[in-house]
Formats: C-alpha cells, sequence, structure tokens
C-alpha cells in the first residue's frame, strides 16, 4: 500500500477502514484517521474483545470484511504503545 | 444535517446521467425494492469526494458491459436521510457504509461492495468486480 495517498494532505492511511490488532485482548475496526501524541484516531469502530466475545478475532475480522462493521463507536483512540498491526480491512479475504 | 442542496446536485446528476433512478423518500424505495423482481442495483451514494468519487465512475463504467442489472436505483446517505434507512432495510446483515452497492436478485442481496472495498482503488478496478457480479448474477442462466 505504500506510496498511494488516498486522501491528499493527510496521512497515508487516512480515509482507509483498517483492522488495528493490538497487543491486548481487543482489536478494532475502523476508519483510520490520523495519529498524534493521544495514538491512532479511528472512526466509526467496531471492537472485539477477547476477554468478552463469543467467536474468534478471525471470525470478527472475516465478518467485517464481507458484511461490514457494525460500528460501536464514532471515535476511538488507540496508544501507539498498544497497537501491533494495521492492515487494511479490504486486503482480508472473504 | 443534509449538506447543501447545490453542493451535492453534480454528484445526483452523475447518478441519473448513468440511468440511475433517484429514490428520494421511504414510500419511493418500498416501491421500488419492496417487491422487486429480476435483478437491481442499489448504489448508496455519498459526498466523500475520495470513496463517491471513484464509486460513480466505477458504476458508470460497469453499465457499459453487456450483462447488468434490470435497473440502477440510488439513495443519497446525508441526503435522502429516510430513504437511505429504509434501503438499507433491505439490505439484511450487510451493515451500512458509504458509499456502498447492493446487488439484488429478487429482493435478495446477492452481491455486495462495501466502502472499504471501494477506498483506494481505482474506477476500472471496481469496475472489474462489478460486472463479475454482473455476469454472475445478471445473465440468463442464473
Amino acid at each position: 500500500m505504500a506510496g498511494h495517498v488516498f486522501h491528499p494532505g493527510h496521512a497515508e492511511l487516512h480515509g482507509i477502514t483498517v483492522v488495528l490488532e493490538t497487543n491486548g485482548a481487543k482489536t478494532y475496526v475502523g476508519r483510520y484517521d490520523s495519529e498524534d501524541a493521544a495514538g491512532v484516531h479511528l472512526l466509526d469502530v467496531g471492537i472485539h474483545d477477547l476477554s468478552t466475545a463469543a467467536g474468534s478475532k478471525d471470525d470478527y475480522i472475516r465478518k467485517s470484511a464481507k458484511f461490514g462493521i457494525r460500528a460501536e463507536h464514532k471515535h476511538v483512540v488507540v496508544p501507539a504503545a498498544e497497537v501491533a498491526r494495521i492492515t487494511r480491512l479490504a486486503e482480508v479475504p472473504v | 444535517m443534509p449538506y447543501n442542496p447545490a453542493l451535492v446536485a453534480p454528484m445526483r446528476a452523475e447518478m441519473t446521467r448513468m440511468g440511475a433512478r433517484e429514490l428520494t423518500t421511504a414510500v419511493e424505495v418500498d416501491a421500488a425494492i419492496g417487491d422487486q423482481k429480476g435483478t437491481m442495483l442499489v448504489f448508496v451514494n455519498s459526498v466523500c469526494g475520495c470513496a463517491a468519487g471513484n464509486a460513480r465512475p466505477a458504476l458508470s463504467l460497469a453499465l457499459k458491459h453487456p450483462v447488468r442489472p434490470n435497473e440502477v436505483v440510488t439513495v443519497f446517505a446525508g441526503q435522502d436521510l429516510e430513504a437511505v434507512v429504509r434501503a438499507r432495510q433491505y439490505f439484511g446483515e450487510y451493515q451500512p457504509s458509504s458509499p456502498s452497492m447492493a446487488l439484488l436478485r429478487d429482493g435478495e442481496v446477492v452481491h455486495f461492495v462495501h466502502r472499504h472495498q471501494i477506498e483506494g482503488r481505482s474506477p476500472q478496478v471496481i469496475a472489474a468486480d462489478l460486472t463479475a457480479a454482473f455476469d454472475r448474477f445478471c445473465g440468463a442462466e442464473v
């Protein structure tokens, strides 16, 4: 994905729907907005929490790719130190 | 709050020029989709310049394909609020996003293009996915 800026003047992933995996129990699926000192800002976000969810993280990501995101939060900030990996949802096979 | 109608007028016109029928009320949506037979593509339009700015040309390209849906209709997210809410009720478990496209056959969603499948992709690539779906679901032998 390097080199393509979807919204000129913004970060490479600005406006792109991503899967943000953390070092903890939570995985976020939402639209990447920006990153600052507070962390990564996501919009229209669904969250999978391993500690409470019935299904697996992989199933959650796959269902989000196929059926879309059940957005439960308008805006979430994930501290940069918690971010393990960010990938485009569109890259998830459905 | 809906955007200024003057701002979105060109985005509406782009859809009607390619033959899409605008649905602006829940009544119009029910009349079009409620007892839908054959194939229909529902385009959820959006003001997002980058995603919808690629999705509309993509659909225009795809509609030049010899196999295509019987009808194309469009609702405008953030504009025709009631119509969009009602249209999404026909999309089953597919979550709302805009822009997006639902291909229906006899009232059932058989193919869905989410916003995340539009972001950052060229109209040609999106159109190729659409025409593959048209071939699969809109041909005579389905």
